[in-house]
């Protein structure tokens, strides 16, 4: 086999179909034997956070944010046919009949497939995300980290 | 065909089949056969794919019953 190739994802959205698809790309790619990594930037950091609540130091418009963005990958709506939460319950009844995994499975698996799960830290702190919320597999860097990968990557995408 | 190991991956969705055909190769020797079923219906074109880059032999596919049964070579 020649050198390991290289599978860069950004995920900048917080749906969770489209997050699911980055996942699912990328547990592919690990199981290509490609040195994986997902670059979380924006809405796409809800995947990485905790499903529990946590305390951290954060001022009042820091704290809202927090409420208002998702916890976790299962409180992720869909990017179409959202219908204010109904959509989603929808789908992983579908997705279950069809044996899909859901999307807290494939970051899980992701885990296990050691994939390199990058929170970007610019965004986290304009959306006041603190390191105590996320995952504690979360690797934090900036757009050079992504750069010095993606250079020499083989598949790269923006999801 | 003669396979040194089975692995059952029927019913997995996508990306499950390949994801754990890799693990369970990752155990075995070179020039070793596993067969996996799988009833993923892109399967078919996934595990071809695979193989070829994963520098393992696809030695042969076959449908019956809605099930695709491979046998990959460890190379």
């Amino acid at each position: 086999m020649s050198e390991q190739k290289k599978t860069n994802i950004i995920l900048f959205s917080g749906d969770y179909d489209k997050a699911m698809a980055a996942y699912i790309i990328a547990n592919g790619a690990a199981a290509y034997d490609h040195e994986v990594t997902i670059f979380h930037t924006f809405w796409g950091l809800n995947a990485l956070r905790k499903d529990e609540p946590i305390q951290a130091k954060k001022n009042l418009l820091e704290k809202a944010f927090g409420k208002i963005m998702p916890r976790g990958p299962e409180k992720m709506g869909l990017s179409n046919m959202n219908f204010m939460g109904i959509g989603p319950k929808l789908i992983k009844k579908v997705m279950k009949k069809h044996n899909a995994m859901p999307l807290s499975d494939l970051i899980e698996m992701a885990e296990e497939q050691d994939i390199n799960l990058v929170a970007c830290t610019m965004t986290m702190d304009l959306l006041g995300l603190d390191k105590a919320e996320m995952r504690e597999t979360s690797e934090y860097a900036g757009v050079a980290a992504y750069l010095a990968e993606a250079e020499d990557g083989g598949v790269n995408m923006f999801i | 065909m003669n396979a040194d190991k089975v692995l059952d991956a029927k019913g997995l969705a996508c990306p499950m089949p390949i994801v754990k055909t890799r693990k369970e190769m990752k155990t075995m020797n070179t020039g070793e056969i596993l067969e996996v079923q799988a009833t993923d219906k892109g399967a078919l074109k996934d595990f071809q794919a695979w193989a070829k880059s994963s520098g393992h032999e696809l030695l042969g596919t076959n449908e019956s019953d809605d099930v695709l049964t491979f046998h990959i070579q460890k190379g």
